[in-house]
């Protein structure tokens, strides 16, 4: 049951990130992300992360994936050109492609971890809960948690000076009229 | 399942995202394939963190995820701000840093 439970996932995880980087249009690709972090959120599940596959389904499937929506509506379809501007580029990156998964799986299955081939020690019931999370949140990773507050306000703040509408951009746009109403 | 089996596939994830880092050319899905990346580097920390027993592991995954939401919404105001200004939407048209 949990091999099949994993294969679902895995599947679905794979099939979306393939179609991301295959789909042509920008939106078809947003919509395969989706699929791939629905996937993932249920591996999330098996992994005894309940707390982080809920907050992936809310955070990245749900808000983050809206924002990405708007934005290849309002920017609209991205035309790629069939030039290459290295020669060879789109058959070079397949291999590399292969050399690092590659180079990865010599990486994790090498190591001598005698716990990579097990399916981990058993846990006490509430491991992964939103209560012990934020439990280690609040006690042992309380300065983590500060900077990352800071680090949204910052992001939140960046986002508007650099996509929020410039006075001179307006002017331009309208001419005199605006500079009048201004002034 | 063992715990080996989720680090492939967090390899092979990661791998596929920078795949798409290399072949696309349009900002946005650039993007998405950086989302990729990090969410296999979440699963990757989610698996150790079932393989030690221990929740750290999670807390870090938790830390990663608020990097990418800053990440996608600075990115994307990036983006508009490209689109308002009739840049080409191309990073290879982008190379240089003046506005």
């Amino acid at each position: 049951m949990e091999v099949i439970a994993f294969f679902a996932g895995a599947i679905g995880a794979l099939g979306g990130a393939i179609a991301v980087i295959a789909l042509r249009n920008p939106f078809y690709s947003v919509l395969a992300l989706v699929v791939h972090l629905v996937s993932l959120a249920g591996l999330f599940l098996m992994l005894h992360a309940e707390f982080i596959a809920a907050a992936q389904i809310v955070v990245y499937a749900g808000a983050v994936m809206v924002l990405y929506v708007f934005v290849a509506a309002y920017v609209g379809g991205i035309e790629e050109p069939i030039w290459e501007p290295i020669p060879g580029q789109r058959l070079l990156a397949p291999l590399l492609v292969g050399a690092l998964f590659a180079e990865l799986s010599i990486a994790v299955l090498g190591t001598a971890l005698s716990s990579l081939d097990t399916e981990g020690p058993t846990v006490q019931i509430g491991f992964g809960s939103p209560g012990q999370i934020g439990r280690l949140f609040l006690e042992r990773f309380l300065v983590v948690f500060e900077a990352s507050s800071m680090l949204l306000l910052v992001a939140a703040v960046g986002a508007i000076v650099l996509a929020g509408r410039r006075r001179d951009d307006d002017a331009s746009a309208t001419g005199r009229g605006h500079e009048a109403e201004a002034a | 399942m063992d715990v080996s089996w989720y680090l492939v596939l967090s390899a092979l994830l990661f791998a596929i995202g920078a795949g798409g880092v290399l072949i696309r050319r349009s900002p946005l899905v650039i993007l998405l394939c950086l989302e990729l990346m990090l969410n296999a580097g979440n699963l990757a920390l989610l698996a150790f963190s079932r393989a030690n027993g221990n929740e750290d592991g999670q807390v870090f995954a938790l830390v990663v995820m608020v990097v990418a939401a800053c990440e996608v919404v600075v990115g994307l105001g990036l983006i508009v701000a490209m689109f308002r200004r009739r840049l080409p939407l191309n990073v290879d048209d982008m190379r240089e840093l003046r506005g």
